[in-house]
């Protein structure tokens, strides 16, 4: 008896241990990739740049420790520049646009995939990430040419008589609302598609059989069993929209003002590090906060409710 | 409980013109090539308990399924009170289910489980309330109407499906392996809770089963399928007493089948010589002579002793010398309140035998290796020609 118990405990140690390793590495590798950096964009951030280096944080004279942290860069672009606002309400309008529109292409996409006969699914999934073997760039590249007043569309649309002029849809928000919906909604519709294949098709038999038509059955019973996989396809297009860069770059305009692009300039038109720094610490707060919010909600709702 | 559904029965068809509650006509599905209910026809009474009994794939299943709107039958006909059923939705129909191991929605407390049908009525927001709370009354889960379906135990949540189909009062009530998912102690329990819930709410039931005991516990009427055929109706006494054909006897309980030929064929009695012994069925048969035939014996209609029986032993004089056979046991198993003996028989063939152990000590122990005589009486057998 008790020569086991003694492997027991050292089943126990090593399980603990086990399940610590298979916590820790992820951890490390996030502290590592995220957490550390993101001190360091904080620390350019809240320092004095002399135009070619940065002024230490901690200066010791005179035996005196002391510790200069500037945040005039935050009080600019919350108070003085309306241009940063502005841009940051910008991205989040179309980064909403974008999950919005992607959800409303992607659930019904999604639907029809979990719903297809199961030795079809793995054909229609691959299709679903295909777009993923050829370039990104060369993919958002292609719809300059599609778009372009000179470009296919519009000469189609020029030789079937539809329109006499071109019509302008390069460097406009359907522009650059067309390429982020297209790159992005395979991240809406792979995890749809995970909630809804899983979904137990005898409650819709059940809503069914208690008086629902197909169409109550959907909104009372799919939809809302699909939350956890509309939130995570959400979360998926929202967040990468928010920061995009190439997109606003190639397909955007002036009337497209996007945060991403005036992180680009500051840090490499103005050469302002602290300034793109501060830029950027706002826009990972603005993200997270939200988000780390939602998540305390979702536990709350999940202690009460589900398992 | 039987001749209070033989009375329902006459009511039932009184109101209706001679019209059945519930009439099953030839009704056919088909899958591809495969035929899931082939040619089933049905008559239910209003009140009635019925149960499908049959192994899995028998399309006991199918069936219900049409019922409840789910499938639609290739052919054949569906009238409930007159009224054609197959060609309306499940939503419209007046028929509700409670679906094997429940399909309760999980992100709904019990209480607007229980409500989701009557909203998709309408019903005004009070009334909706009423019924709710007298559904939760009746399968006393009152006090757990804020609950949502994972935070109960199984025995619960087979009540909260249980009220959930009956709120919206159908006038027929589906069962789906009603019990199928609870453990043994607890379903036994619930198998008459379940029956007092549905006799007070008054509503006709079909239920499918595999679990012949849950059946005959349940139904006041079985029907025995297998392979897509109703092979059997009838009460359950009827069904174990007097099976139909060697399926049914073999499905029901178990039994002891001897396999002869027809010698002797008198209008109150025949006799069926098999190798194992000579039978004398004291009832007559439609068959003539010569012809094969099972004689099915219950394991607890059999008498085992060592000696060998007299006259006394049998209800009539005229059996002595026949449906009697010697053999060794082979084996028993001792079950508490009866001991099972496994017999060979000369021939070879082994039989099965279930003593009830209504003393507390048998005057003869019976042991492996022992050399006894089985007897039954000739009123007890049933002779299957199919």
């Amino acid at each position: 008896m008790s020569a086991h118990s003694n492997v027991q405990w050292l089943d126990a140690f090593v399980a603990r241990l086990g399940r610590k390793f298979v916590i820790g590495v992820p951890m490390l590798f996030l502290l590592a990739v995220f957490a550390l950096p993101f001190l360091v964009v904080f620390k350019i951030s809240v320092s004095e740049s002399d135009g070619v280096r940065f002024v230490d944080l901690l200066t010791w004279s005179e035996g005196v420790l002391q510790l200069k942290v500037r945040f005039s860069n935050y009080l600019y672009i919350l108070f003085e520049d309306s241009l940063y606002i502005e841009a940051y309400l910008s991205s989040i309008k179309y980064a909403a646009l974008t999950t919005a529109i992607c959800l409303l292409i992607g659930y019904p996409f999604a639907y029809f995939l979990a719903r297809s006969p199961a030795e079809v699914r793995p054909g229609l999934l691959m299709l679903v990430m295909l777009p993923f073997w050829t370039s990104f760039l060369l993919r958002v590249y292609a719809w300059k040419m599609l778009l372009a007043d000179n470009g296919v569309f519009n000469n189609i649309a020029l030789a079937l008589g539809l329109i006499d002029a071109p019509i302008k849809m390069m460097h406009t928000p359907f522009s650059l609302t067309l390429g982020m919906v297209y790159t992005y909604l395979p991240f809406m519709v792979l995890p749809l598609y995970a909630n809804l294949v899983k979904m137990d098709l005898r409650l819709l038999e059940a809503a069914r059989d208690l008086g629902a038509t197909p169409w109550q059955a959907f909104w009372r019973i799919t939809v809302p069993l699909s939350k956890g996989g509309i939130v995570a396809g959400a979360l998926l297009v929202f967040i990468p929209c928010v920061g995009e860069f190439v997109i606003p770059e190639l397909l955007g305009g002036p009337q497209t003002l996007m945060i991403g692009r005036v992180l680009w300039d500051e840090f490499f038109a103005n050469n302002d590090w602290p300034m793109a720094a501060s830029v950027a610490v706002v826009m990972v707060l603005l993200i997270i906060v939200p988000l780390a919010l939602f998540n305390k909600y979702q536990a709350e709702q999940s202690a009460g409710g589900r398992a | 409980m039987a001749t209070n559904a033989n009375h329902k029965v006459g009511a039932g068809s009184a109101a209706s013109n001679g019209q059945p509650f519930l009439r099953i006509q030839q009704v056919v599905k088909q899958f591809g090539d495969a035929t899931a209910v082939d040619g089933v026809s049905l008559d239910i009474a209003k009140g009635e308990i019925f149960a499908l009994l049959g192994s899995s794939g028998c399309g006991k299943s199918t069936l219900l399924r049409m019922l409840a709107g789910f499938e639609t039958p290739t052919s054949g006909q569906i009238l409930l009170q007159g009224q054609d059923l197959v060609r309306l939705p499940p939503n419209e129909r007046p028929v509700n289910m409670m679906f094997q191991s429940y399909a309760l929605f999980p992100h709904m407390t019990v209480w607007d489980n229980v409500a989701f049908g009557l909203r998709r009525d309408g019903l005004p927001k009070d009334e909706i309330a009423a019924q709710v709370e007298k559904m939760l009354a009746l399968v006393q889960l009152s006090q757990y109407a804020k609950r949502k379906p994972h935070q109960l135990s199984g025995g619960q949540q087979q009540r909260v499906a249980l009220a959930r189909s009956l709120a919206k009062k159908p006038q027929l009530l589906l069962l789906d392996e009603p019990l199928g998912a609870l453990d043994k102690k607890l379903r036994e329990r619930t198998q008459l809770e379940l029956v007092d819930i549905i006799h007070q709410v008054g509503v006709t039931c079909v239920m499918v089963t595999h679990d012949q005991e849950e059946a005959m516990t349940m139904a006041s009427r079985i029907g025995v399928m297998s392979q897509g055929q109703i092979l059997q109706v009838g009460r359950p006494g009827d069904i174990y007493e007097t099976p139909n054909c060697k399926f049914v006897a073999d499905f029901i309980g178990s039994v002891n089948l001897f396999k002869g030929k027809l010698t002797v064929d008198e209008p109150d009695h025949v006799i069926i010589d098999s190798p194992e012994c000579r039978h004398y069925v004291s009832h007559g048969i439609t068959g003539t002579l010569g012809m094969d035939a099972h004689v099915a014996v219950r394991p607890e209609k059999i008498g085992i002793q060592v000696e060998a029986p007299t006259a006394a032993d049998y209800d009539n004089a005229a059996e002595v010398g026949f449906n009697c056979a010697r053999g060794t046991i082979r084996g028993l198993a001792y079950l508490g309140s009866s001991t099972t003996y496994h017999v060979a028989l000369e021939s070879g063939m082994v039989v099965k035998i279930t003593k009830a152990n209504d003393a507390r000590h048998d005057e003869v122990r019976l042991a492996q290796g022992d050399a006894v005589h089985v007897w039954w009486w000739g009123s007890d057998v049933v002779v299957l020609t199919q």
